[in-house]
């Protein structure tokens, strides 16, 4: 059984846009609204080069990256062609006008997958 | 109605461009006749060069096609040879006894070889250099034997020799002038071309009078003699020592002739006004053309009047010439042999190959004539024609329009198509400029060479613009331009282009993003990532205070308001007007940076201070603790303004550059564009804030400020174009407002300044701005009407539309 945890309301995240959920020592979760009022909820993290995807523009079911404009689809997390590539999807549902997300994939999913680097760090992470 | 019946003998290309150009304008009007004397259909002569050279063949080169003259309705009796006319009766009779009625009547006869009177004129192997027949004379003279001889070495001499030298003939060319090309070229250049020919396998005898054509037992031509006694083989003789207008029949029927048939500005002929005549046959104030741009300009007004609108005078053509062989550029064009009371201008460089000669006439550039380098001819064609004084231009005229600094906008080979004026002329045989070609490419969706040609008729003739016009091509259609799709749609998501759904939104007063979907027929329901950001720019920079602005629309360093970096991170630039800061503000940063532990404080290239990898969530808070304006480091607006110290400070200084940086940034600053805007001001000529390479670069003089635009410091280095001398900081603010206004209100949405002054042309911009001083002005006051008031960004967030819920993240625990 998935325990579903309430994330906020629909209309907290704005329409065309998204919401970040942060994820204690992960990559964030990015729900995404979109004009017709479909929520999704994708790892904040392109398969590209990692760019936070909750950022991007979006436009019917998909959202562009905002670092180099790859095309996510927000149902599957995956990158339209000619690129290749997903982003693990997250479930995610709308009861009342609330957003649930799963509470064990919150907790448990995709937390191996590194966040971006830049800066100082560059140099010392190597 | 009945129509009325035109007669045209003569089925060459001036005469039908003049039933083409009549159709054009009065398609009803006539039931039309054509009679030609050659069993083709009309044809472009000017490409039978390249037929000989085997570069084209015949199909290639037939411009009108039987059934354009089915289409059309002209009845079209090929092979058949005018021999008389009946002026009274108005009846044309040919060889065979075909007979037409003509209420007008078009004679368009053209001209003929001349021959020359020796003894042997008449043997086999003995031709002119005209038409196909000659040519196909010429091919397979060429597959049987080995010596020609051409004689005369001009234009069309030439490129028959040429062609017949590539078919693998020995060929000698005779010329009785001191030098090849003699009207076309002066000494040196003719010189040149020799030696270049020579290097090809050309023979020359220059001054060469010939005596006699000696023929063989069979009547064929076996050798050429000469008066001084030589005698050199000839399996076949070209005759190319010029031509001679084809009065023939206009002679017999009584209209009168002088080196020509004699016509007037209309194109009719002075003996009889029913008849008209145009091309290479007609003598207009004394001079039979034997160009085709001129011929086709008579064409032009020949229509007028035949469709009865009795508009157009033709009043004579300047004309320039260039050589179809493949691989030799020259170009001339006026009077490039000067003489008394005339000026030249030389640069000669004969090891290179490379020979350059301005004449110059009461600062007038009066003729040209160029070897090896022709790619400045249009331009000095243009300054010869508009007869412009060339004062300003004197000591930088030898380096051409690049070299003057009148069109320096880069590299990649397109540099004079981009530079070109809307106005100039590319195609200098069908007189088609710039504009018309870039409008066809735009409005038609045109992406191929032939596909211009074909609606523009731009390099159809001559061929010799063609990679400019392929220049201009790339330029205007972007890099697509060989894919050859139908158009160049904003996106996937529509047909419309960016310039159509600016001037739907213009037009129809349109204010959101909806309406321009429904408006255009999109076919996604709410765009993508490229065209959304586009149309929302659009609707705001053409109704300002009246379009929202929607968030939503904007890439996400326009949402957020900083700049996003590879890490998801976001960097910080506070506006320090002109690039001057304080103690205070400094140490504002410094407290932010230890507060908020900043990785990295940078100095950028426009002087001011990046603060970069802040986290989102704190960016708020940074920029309250700064307390500094935004310095739209991240967005399609203006950036910053580079000064240099300027005369406040510095011992060299003009001018207050400073001031003037920070006056013009606190002008111009939250100024949303269809790309970054930057600006920078020196206060000298030293330039030391590098004006050159600014959207807008202001260099302070002695006497004033000087204005250049449209330059480009980034992927390609493209010096900017200088475009008035300011006298003060008012005409400075004003100038340059009107110049961004201009740019905001018609430039492309991701279209940097360079290439919308590169796709409108400097002089369109010049127009707008420094010759219609109410214009400019209105320009200036919109600018300041859409400012008035505008946020900033990180104080005023209701007001700029930031939606502040993107800088808390939803916590888990909630």
């Amino acid at each position: 059984m998935s325990d579903w945890k309430p994330i906020c309301r629909v209309d907290e995240i704005p329409v065309l846009g998204a919401r970040r959920v942060a994820r204690d020592g992960a990559v964030a979760v990015a729900v995404f609204r979109n004009a017709d009022d479909k929520v999704f909820a994708l790892l904040d993290r392109c398969p590209h080069k990692g760019g936070p995807l909750s950022q991007g523009i979006v436009f019917g079911e998909s959202v562009a990256c905002p670092l180099h404009n790859w095309t996510i689809g927000l149902a599957d997390g995956c990158a339209k062609a000619p690129d290749e590539g997903c982003t693990p999807a997250f479930a995610c549902k709308v009861e009342g006008g609330e957003v649930f997300l799963d509470a064990g994939e919150l907790a448990g999913k995709a937390l191996d997958l590194p966040a971006p680097v830049a800066g100082p760090k560059l140099k010392t992470a190597a | 109605m009945k129509k009325m019946k035109l007669v045209m003998v003569g089925n060459g290309m001036a005469g039908v461009r003049t039933l083409e150009e009549l159709l054009k304008i009065a398609p009803d009007l006539y039931e039309i006749t054509v009679f030609g004397a050659e069993p083709h259909p009309n044809y472009n002569r000017i490409l039978l060069s390249p037929v000989l050279a085997g570069e084209q063949t015949i199909d290639e080169i037939i411009l009108n096609p039987l059934s354009w003259y089915a289409e059309n309705g002209i009845t079209l009796h090929a092979g058949k040879k005018v021999v008389d006319i009946d002026r009274v009766k108005r009846v044309v009779r040919a060889d065979d006894g075909t007979e037409a009625e003509y209420d007008r009547l078009l004679i368009a006869t053209g001209s003929k070889p001349f021959i020359l009177p020796v003894p042997g004129k008449d043997l086999d192997g003995v031709i002119a250099y005209r038409d196909i027949a000659d040519t196909n004379t010429m091919i397979e003279a060429a597959a049987r034997y080995q010596h020609a001889v051409v004689i005369g070495g001009g234009l069309l001499g030439l490129e028959a020799a040429n062609g017949l030298m590539l078919r693998g003939m020995q060929v000698t060319v005779v010329h009785i002038m001191p030098w090849l090309m003699e009207r076309q070229l002066d000494d040196v250049a003719g010189k040149l071309l020799q030696k270049s020919l020579e290097d090809r396998g050309l023979k020359f005898l220059i001054g060469a009078q010939t005596q006699e054509l000696v023929g063989d037992k069979d009547g064929r031509v076996m050798a050429v003699r000469f008066k001084d006694g030589q005698e050199i083989p000839a399996d076949l003789v070209v005759m190319a020592a010029g031509i001679r207008p084809n009065t023939e029949l206009a002679e017999k029927i009584g209209i009168h002739c002088n080196r020509g048939i004699v016509v007037t500005d209309t194109m009719q002929t002075v003996t009889d006004p029913r008849v008209y005549s145009v091309g290479e046959c007609a003598a207009h104030r004394g001079i039979a053309y034997g160009l085709v741009a001129p011929l086709f300009e008579q064409g032009k007004v020949c229509a007028t009047h035949l469709a009865q609108f009795g508009i157009g005078r033709y009043t004579g053509s300047q004309t320039s010439t260039k050589l179809k062989v493949t691989g030799i550029d020259l170009f001339s064009a006026g009077n490039f042999m000067g003489g008394k009371d005339h000026e030249e201008i030389v640069m000669s460089d004969p090891y290179g190959g490379v020979y350059k000669k301005l004449v110059i006439k009461d600062d007038k550039l009066v003729g040209a004539c160029l070897y090896g380098d022709t790619v400045d001819g249009s331009w000095y064609f243009k300054l010869l024609r508009e007869g412009r004084s060339i004062g300003d231009l004197r000591d930088k005229l030898m380096f051409g329009e690049a070299g003057a600094g009148i069109g320096d906008v880069g590299h990649e080979g397109h540099t004079r198509a981009a530079a070109m004026p809307d106005d100039a002329e590319v195609c200098g045989c069908n007189g088609v400029n710039k504009g018309t070609i870039c409008k066809a490419i735009k409005e038609k969706g045109l992406f191929t060479l032939e596909e211009v040609k074909k609606h523009t008729k731009a390099s159809a003739s001559c061929g010799s613009c063609t990679g400019l016009v392929e220049q201009i091509l790339m330029f205007t259609a972007g890099g697509d331009y060989s894919k050859a799709p139908t158009k160049k749609a904003m996106c996937g998501c529509t047909d419309a282009s960016h310039q159509e759904t600016r001037e739907a939104i213009k037009a129809e007063h349109l204010l959101t993003i909806d309406s321009v979907y429904k408006r255009l027929g999109w076919r996604t329901p709410n765009g993508c990532s490229t065209c959304r950001p586009a149309i929302n720019y659009y609707l705001i920079s053409s109704w300002p205070k009246e379009a929202r602005d929607d968030p939503q629309s904007r890439f996400i360093n326009e949402r957020s308001h900083a700049n996003i970096q590879k890490d998801g991170s976001y960097s910080v630039i506070p506006r320090m007007w002109g690039g001057e800061t304080t103690a205070d503000e400094l140490r504002r940063i410094a407290d932010a940076v230890d507060k908020y532990k900043i990785p990295t404080v940078k100095v950028t290239g426009g002087q001011r201070i990046d603060l970069l990898g802040v986290k989102k969530e704190d960016l708020q808070a940074v920029w309250k603790d700064i307390g500094m304006p935004s310095g739209h480091a991240y967005a399609k607006a203006l950036r910053t303004v580079k000064t240099c110290v300027g005369s406040e400070w510095c011992r060299f200084g003009t001018q207050d550059s400073t001031q003037m940086g920070k006056d013009l940034e606190r002008a111009m600053w939250r100024m949303y564009a269809p790309h970054k805007v930057k600006f920078a001001v020196s206060g000298c000529p030293r330039n030391c804030a590098e004006a050159g390479i600014k959207d807008v670069g202001i260099i302070g003089v002695d006497s004033g400020w000087e204005m250049y635009v449209a330059g480009n410091g980034g992927i390609k280095t493209e010096v900017a174009h200088f475009f008035v001398k300011l006298k003060t900081a008012e005409e400075v603010l004003e100038y340059t407002g009107a110049f961004c206004q201009l740019y905001r209100e018609e430039g492309w949405y991701l279209e940097r300044t360079v290439h919308y002054v590169g796709r409108v042309g400097l002089d369109y911009v010049k127009k707008k701005i420094l010759d219609d001083a109410a214009g400019r002005k209105a320009l200036w006051e919109r600018l300041q009407f859409s400012l008035d008031g505008e946020p900033d960004p990180w104080f005023e967030f209701d007001k700029a539309a930031v939606d502040t819920r993107q800088f808390a993240p939803l916590g888990a625990s909630a």
